[in-house]
């Protein structure tokens, strides 16, 4: 098949997944088929993509032209491609602990939620291959919008008001910032194209450039610099599978995967260089990361303090991007990779603990490690990935990040990182302790007469396979490192 | 000679007594059904011949201009009396159930045959090219609309209708006064005679007094009409209170005629030049048309009835229409003319499905729409939907117009005026978000109602027009096109 085939169907198969998955809403077996036939379908879709060498160099696909010179457009770049590859990959695996989770937990309106899913992984897919800012502002908004009803899912009165605080603030965000910078940069060049090195005219005045910056930095909500993050933690009221394919993975990666696409495709290195406002980004994204680290630290709840994680982790990419080197631009990819895979499956752990023990707190999991020693085995090594040590990937990325950081020469970036990779270790490490060495306790609810084992084995296999994920990218970068090549060669 | 646009008048006009004849009570509704299915055909006839050769002049009765009444159709006529009848055309398919259950039998053929009337009124002040036949025209549709909205199912529709008949006839005598001295100044009453004779006038630096007080009626009556912020407070009543059919027939045509009406008066007869140079039409429009679109969202956030609700949101965006117009450029007026097509689109599939809510539950407050979500999937969903192009979501209509808008404006440098359109979307996510949250995440009404879905007959007009919101909104050539070439029109006096 073509590419250009392949990119449409990419967004296509999720799609009439969510159509089939409606229709077979009363018999949950082949509706749960149909959610694991199109995740598999896609990945093969998006391997296609990357296996077929002219792949790269096709040409735009114009779906449609709604206004003379804006034109919904899909082109496939390498940045993207990752993206996709790991949005496609990670559903599958996703799709498997969740059948496990729905069906253990006995939530309701599952069809719903598999249906949403479908539409939510379709947005992505549409951000990944969009080919102009119009396309790309299109799928964020249909990714906002088909994620809320997963966020609301519960429907108690803390999912309302999560669900609420959700859309709040990625539409207010969007709309408010987000949109009239794209039409800005529509007005400026007559174009919203993706062109690596940028398409805004060199002409622009250095405030102009800081500005529309600030705006694209706090527009890209998903990307949870702070102050725009408290979506994230919010966003937690929702079931674990959604935490963990959205909240890690999907979203927040569209966010900052906005971000990078902005930075190198449409303001490029040279203007953002010449007028400083990249210390604009560094500056928001270090502050994040260290802030969000902090307020981690001091969650109980196990998801919040993974939210927390994940916001000051997002920020390490929008921090290696704007550092404008070749080799930090390889970090943010690389990292968004690792990242993906670890915080999964901290996810996935985090959702198995609660369908086993029911246990949502890290002061409970004393002991915990005995009776689920898989879980909270990758638990352990997605935590090794977080904080940056071999042999999980996350240490890649970081390598590449220091790399970045002393060839451009901005040295207090390294106190930045030392910081955030100690408290990285203040608030995973206890929790890996506590489950392995400290002894049970026992609390009125969790009696010793609770005996429970590991989570259903789909949530276990697939918590598995992503800890393994997260120590293959480690052996074997060379996907991510060899795109990230093409991004910067290919130019 | 092409009689096409008397007869697009002349179906309504002679249908209407056709339904007060008939003993048939289903025969009243499938005559009215027919002749706006039979006045839509005409009007795409119309715009098409319109579009490929250009205007049409047509003479009553044979008799030529400055004496007889002539008939002017540029393309801006063409596309509003696109809109009229096509939302017509729909909300009779709508109305047979709707009707059935909201007027009482005996008053039902009076109905039909009032809709007619109103319709006949709307289409010929697009179609006539005689300023003193707008007005009669006007108050044919005024008259009609009164009657209709009073035949509401709740005693509060008299009153609303009582207020609409003070504030309408205000409007209406205002716009005559102004009529009267443009005639005492020009001795004429065919729209380019009058054009032509009032760029006569030589321009002092003072202006034309006559002129000016014309200018000055004509303007406050038309923003009365069209429901400008502050003189909108007739309207929210009027929709709240109508019968569902008589608002959703009303909110997608009647302001976007009185809107039309403005277009007519300011560029075609007093001229681009004198509204917009010498009196700064556009420093008048600006204020009300952004109060209204921050106001008037605000206040739909906290109402409780949706319909009362969807009546604010119309304020706020009949303000989207004249900021068009006040930004005085193409680019401007072609957002204000495209948002008067999409705004038509969205308003009548919403009220369609409160038309169709009130058709089960029997009252449209927030709290029936508990559980609604499961019990009514395909209105509801069409509300999302419509809801989403209010929004101005991409890949809806409603984005179209805020894109082209947004870009007028940058256009023309007004950055604050910018940030107040994108608040104003904002706020419109909040008051549909209202909505949807109480349908689809909360548990059932205490109270089980009827658990059906709406009839087909509803759901069918119901879904072409959201289906238009979403094919506009990706393919756009054509009322964008109409619009653009309208604005040209518009632009040079309404010469071409």
């Amino acid at each position: 098949m073509t590419p250009v085939v392949l990119m449409q169907l990419c967004i296509l198969i999720p799609v009439v997944g969510a159509v089939l998955i409606g229709l077979s809403s009363r018999a949950p077996n082949i509706r749960e088929g149909v959610t694991l036939m199109s995740a598999a379908l896609l990945l093969g879709a998006v391997a296609g993509l990357y296996l077929d060498p002219t792949a790269l160099s096709s040409a735009a696909v114009v779906v449609a032209e709604p206004i003379a010179g804006a034109a919904i457009k899909l082109k496939l770049e390498p940045l993207g491609l990752l993206f996709a590859g790991i949005a496609s990959l990670l559903w599958l695996i996703t799709s498997v602990y969740t059948i496990g989770y729905m069906r253990s937990n006995n939530e309701q309106h599952q069809t719903r939620l598999y249906i949403c899913f479908a539409i939510a992984l379709a947005s992505t897919m549409g951000i990944a291959l969009s080919g102009n800012l119009l396309t790309l502002f299109i799928f964020y908004e249909a990714l906002t919008l088909s994620t809320y009803p997963l966020v609301a899912h519960n429907e108690d009165e803390d999912a309302l008001h999560g669900g609420r605080f959700y859309l709040g603030i990625l539409m207010a965000t969007s709309v408010g910032l987000l949109l009239p910078a794209i039409v800005w940069v529509w007005y400026t060049c007559s174009t919203t194209d993706f062109v690596l090195g940028g398409i805004l005219p060199a002409s622009m005045g250095a405030g102009s450039v800081w500005f529309l910056l600030l705006l694209f930095a706090f527009g890209i909500g998903k990307a949870a610099l702070m102050p725009i993050h408290r979506w994230l933690p919010e966003a937690m009221v929702a079931p674990t599978p959604v935490s963990a394919l959205l909240h890690a993975v999907a979203v927040v990666k569209a966010g900052v995967f906005c971000m990078v696409k902005v930075i190198l495709y449409i303001f490029g290195t040279e203007i953002l260089l010449e007028s400083g406002a990249n210390m604009l980004l560094l500056v928001l994204a270090s502050v994040t990361i260290i802030v969000a680290s902090l307020i981690a630290l001091r969650q109980d709840n196990l998801k919040r303090r993974l939210a927390y994680s994940t916001v000051s982790q997002l920020s390490y990419i929008t921090l290696a991007s704007a550092i404008l080197t070749p080799l930090s631009t390889t970090a943010a990819l690389l990292h968004i990779a690792a990242h993906a895979f670890g915080k999964i499956t901290l996810f996935f752990g985090a959702g198995a603990i609660y369908t086993a023990a029911h246990k949502t707190r890290v002061s409970e999991l004393n002991g915990i490690g005995r009776r689920m020693p898989i879980t909270m085995g990758a638990f352990a090594i997605a935590t090794l990935s977080m904080i940056g040590v071999p042999p999980a990937g996350g240490f890649i990325s970081k390598w590449y990040l220091l790399q970045g950081i002393s060839s451009a020469g901005y040295w207090t970036l390294l106190l930045v990182l030392l910081g955030s990779t100690l408290l990285n270790c203040a608030y995973f490490i206890p929790i890996v302790y506590a489950a392995f060495f400290r002894p049970e306790t026992y609390t009125p609810e969790h009696t010793p007469s609770q005996v429970h084992g590991e989570a259903p084995w789909m949530m276990v296999t697939a918590l598995s396979i992503t800890a393994l994920l997260s120590l293959l990218l480690f052996f074997y970068p060379q996907i991510p490192l060899d795109l990230a090549q093409q991004l910067q060669g290919g130019g | 000679m092409n009689h096409l646009a008397a007869i697009q008048v002349i179906i309504p006009l002679l249908c209407a007594p056709l339904c007060m004849l008939l003993r048939w009570r289903t025969g009243a509704w499938l005559i009215a059904t027919l002749a706006t299915w039979a006045t839509f055909g005409v009007s795409l006839v119309l715009a098409r011949t319109v579009i490929l050769n250009g205007a049409i002049t047509y003479d009553m009765g044979g008799w030529p201009a400055p004496w007889g009444i002539s008939y002017h159709v540029d393309i801006l006529s063409a596309f509003v009396v696109l809109i009229v009848s096509g939302v017509a055309a729909l909300t009779l398919a709508f109305a047979y159930k709707s009707v059935q259950r909201e007027i009482r039998p005996e008053s039902l053929r009076a109905f039909y045959a009032l809709l007619l009337i109103c319709l006949a009124g709307l289409l010929g002040i697009a179609l006539t090219g005689d300023a003193f036949n707008i007005y009669v025209f006007l108050e044919i549709s005024s008259l009609s609309a009164y009657a209709l909205i009073g035949m509401g199912q709740r005693r509060r529709a008299l009153r609303a209708a009582f207020q609409y008949l003070i504030m309408g006839t205000i409007g209406a005598t205002f716009i005559l006064i102004g009529i009267g001295l443009l005639y005492s100044l020009t001795g004429t009453l065919n729209i380019q005679d009058l054009a032509s004779r009032v760029e006569m006038i030589p321009t002092s630096t003072y202006g034309n007094h006559t002129l000016i007080t014309a200018f000055a009626f004509l303007t406050v009556g038309l923003s009365l009409k069209l429901a400008l912020f502050p003189l909108h407070l007739w309207l929210p009543n009027a929709y709240t209170y109508a019968p569902s059919v008589v608002t959703i027939f009303l909110a997608a045509t009647a302001t976007k005629v009185a809107v039309y009406m403005l277009l007519r008066f300011s560029f075609c007869i007093l001229g681009q030049r004198f509204v917009f140079e010498q009196l700064t039409l556009g420093n008048i429009l600006l204020l009300p048309s952004l109060a209204a679109i921050l106001v008037a969202s605000l206040v739909a956030i906290f109402q409780y009835d949706i319909k009362r609700m969807l009546a604010y949101s119309s304020i706020a965006q009949i303000g989207y229409m004249t900021l068009g117009i006040s930004l005085n450029s193409h680019a401007g007026l072609s957002a204000g003319i495209l948002h008067m097509f999409n705004h038509a689109l969205m308003k009548g599939a919403l009220f369609m499905v409160m038309g169709a809510v009130a058709y089960r539950t029997g009252s449209v407050y927030l709290s029936d729409f508990r559980g609604l979500g499961r019990r009514m999937p395909w209105t509801m969903a069409a509300f999302v939907f419509g809801g989403l192009s209010l929004m101005g979501v991409p890949l809806t209509a409603g984005f179209i117009s805020k894109w082209i808008l947004l870009q007028a404006t940058l256009e023309a440098g007004w950055w604050p005026v910018t940030a107040i359109i994108l608040l104003g979307s904002l706020l419109a996510v909040i008051y549909i978000w209202r909505v949807v949250e109480t349908a689809y995440f909360n548990p059932r009404h205490e109270i089980e109602h009827g658990t059906e879905e709406a009839p087909l007959s509803m759901l069918l007009p119901m879904w072409v027009l959201i289906g238009a919101n979403i094919y506009f909104g990706i393919d756009t050539s054509i009322p964008l096109h109409m619009a653009e070439r309208a604005a040209t029109i518009l632009m040079s006096g309404g010469t071409l």
